[in-house]
């Protein structure tokens, strides 16, 4: 595969990014994260996830299974402030 | 993994890193990290990101200050080949009532002995620096431009590679589960991956610190508690400097990629290890930003998360070595800035260890303070 492809579409991160750092020792998911971004987007790993999860694999010999995701972390889907904050002042009333 | 070591540190995050970076620096050959998880993976990687000159202590004022000075140039002190991200767009301080702002002016003067260029801004100019800052509520504020905001991942990344260089041995995914000690002397540590011989450990471990110091039989004054964070989409650049106030309860930065990250504290956090998130946090932070900047409130929330500040009954930190356990060095109780003292804790550090003569006198923030009574009250914490 190109290694130029993008697997990270909310941070712009490139197979080659992922593969460098494996290959520099930053073999977790949550390692990989913190110097990339990966998974801090929109979509918070939903889409990269997998993508990254299976290069760690391939690499460290490990089973998919076994590499670990990051914490998923609320909320689910993005949620406007405002609205947030209008649900949050009703509750007061 | 080494079995014996000259200086052993526990806690990979920014302290650690710095601290195992200036004692390589200098000369020491034989010094192992041990993490219990990644790099970065504590309170470090969880904070806010932001840096600052403005506090309320003389010994604060001046580690903070000196701290932006060498972030100013970290990329190259430290040979690094990422970027840490450093942008200098200032913090602006809001007052929310006339006593906070009689702090503030307090504050200022502090500052300004030490050669922070610091200054009261009228409610006016505070809108000049931040436009969408919803000013009714607020009573005065003040702006320093060399504030401003840090990659924390990059930054400790930076610290660690560097140290990496020069020799240090890093143990991630490493617990440490027992400290040895014979005739109140350090001899050795263990892990759950073997035993290290050692006659000096660092505590760099904060949130944690109290259960490590607890190994060699100290009793520390600290206590750790949650505080919250969350981050929105990125959007175009809205904000230059941060936005932080401590009555009002909020500080709100946007990083320079676009996104927003901010933050608030809760007096009713009990004091534990628990870091995980509520609905409440994100309920009384969308309140507070609908509140004093209303456009953000216009963008998604997309994630939320929690770390550990380790508290000091004065929210200074401790920097020390044990009275009765030879061979016991504490970097710790940092009460939320741990992130921005980083480049001086390991200067410090390294220091004292080394018995040089210290940058920075930084010995009235021993552990005996608190016994004491000599403490030093820091009035500026979110």
């Amino acid at each position: 595969m190109d290694e130029n492809t993008i697997i990270c579409r909310c941070e712009d991160v490139t197979l080659k990014e992922v593969r460098d750092l494996i290959k520099q020792g930053y073999v977790t998911y949550d390692e990989i994260k913190r110097i990339t971004r990966i998974g801090m987007g929109p979509c918070q790993g939903k889409t990269c996830g997998q993508l990254v999860m299976r290069e760690i694999a391939n690499a460290t010999g490990q089973k998919m299974q076994d590499v670990k995701f990051q914490t998923n972390r609320p909320p689910v889907v993005g949620v406007k402030l405002g609205l947030i904050a209008e649900e949050g002042r009703r509750d007061e009333e | 993994m080494k079995n014996s070591a000259d200086v052993v540190i526990i806690g990979g995050g920014i302290s650690g890193c710095s601290i195992a970076y200036n004692l390589a620096k200098k000369g020491v050959k034989n010094i192992v990290v041990l993490e219990k998880n990644y790099i970065c993976s504590g309170s470090t990687g969880r904070c806010g990101a932001g840096v600052r000159m403005q506090w309320g202590t003389e010994m604060n004022c001046k580690i903070g200050k000196k701290s932006i000075e060498f972030y100013e140039h970290a990329n190259d002190i430290l040979e690094y080949d990422r970027d840490v991200e450093f942008k200098q767009g200032g913090y602006l301080l809001i007052a929310g009532n006339e006593r906070e702002y009689e702090q503030f002016k307090k504050n200022v003067e502090v500052q300004h002995a030490c050669g922070i260029p610091s200054r009261l801004v009228s409610l006016e100019e505070a809108r000049e620096i931040v436009p969408h800052l919803n000013t009714s509520v607020l009573t005065g504020a003040t702006f320093c431009g060399k504030d401003g905001f840090l990659n924390p991942f990059k930054t400790t990344d930076a610290f660690y590679s560097a140290a990496k260089r020069l020799g240090v041995e890093f143990n991630t995914f490493t617990e440490v589960t027992g400290i040895q000690v014979e005739k109140d002397k350090v001899v050795g540590v263990q892990t759950n991956r073997g035993n290290i011989a050692t006659n000096c450990v660092v505590n760099a471990t904060n949130g944690w610190s109290k259960g490590i110091s607890e190994m060699v039989g100290i009793d520390v004054p600290v206590y750790s508690e949650r505080h919250q964070i969350l981050v929105t989409e990125p959007c175009e650049p809205l904000q230059g400097p941060m936005v932080m106030g401590y009555s009002l309860n909020l500080y709100v930065q946007q990083e320079p990629h676009g996104p927003f990250i901010m933050g608030r504290g809760d007096d009713k956090e009990p004091r534990d290890l628990r870091m995980t998130s509520s609905w409440q946090f994100i309920e009384e932070m969308a309140k507070t930003v609908d509140l004093l900047l209303p456009p953000i409130s216009k963008l998604r929330v997309v994630r939320q998360w929690a770390g550990l500040y380790n508290m000091t009954p004065d929210k200074s930190p401790i920097y020390d070595k044990a009275e009765n356990v030879e061979g016991y060095y504490m970097a710790i109780g940092y009460s939320g800035h741990g992130f921005m003292f980083g480049p001086i804790t390991g200067v410090v550090m390294s220091e004292m260890i080394l018995g040089e003569e210290p940058t920075i006198d930084v010995s009235m923030l021993n552990l005996n303070r608190f016994k004491t009574g000599k403490l030093l009250i820091e009035p500026s914490v979110v």
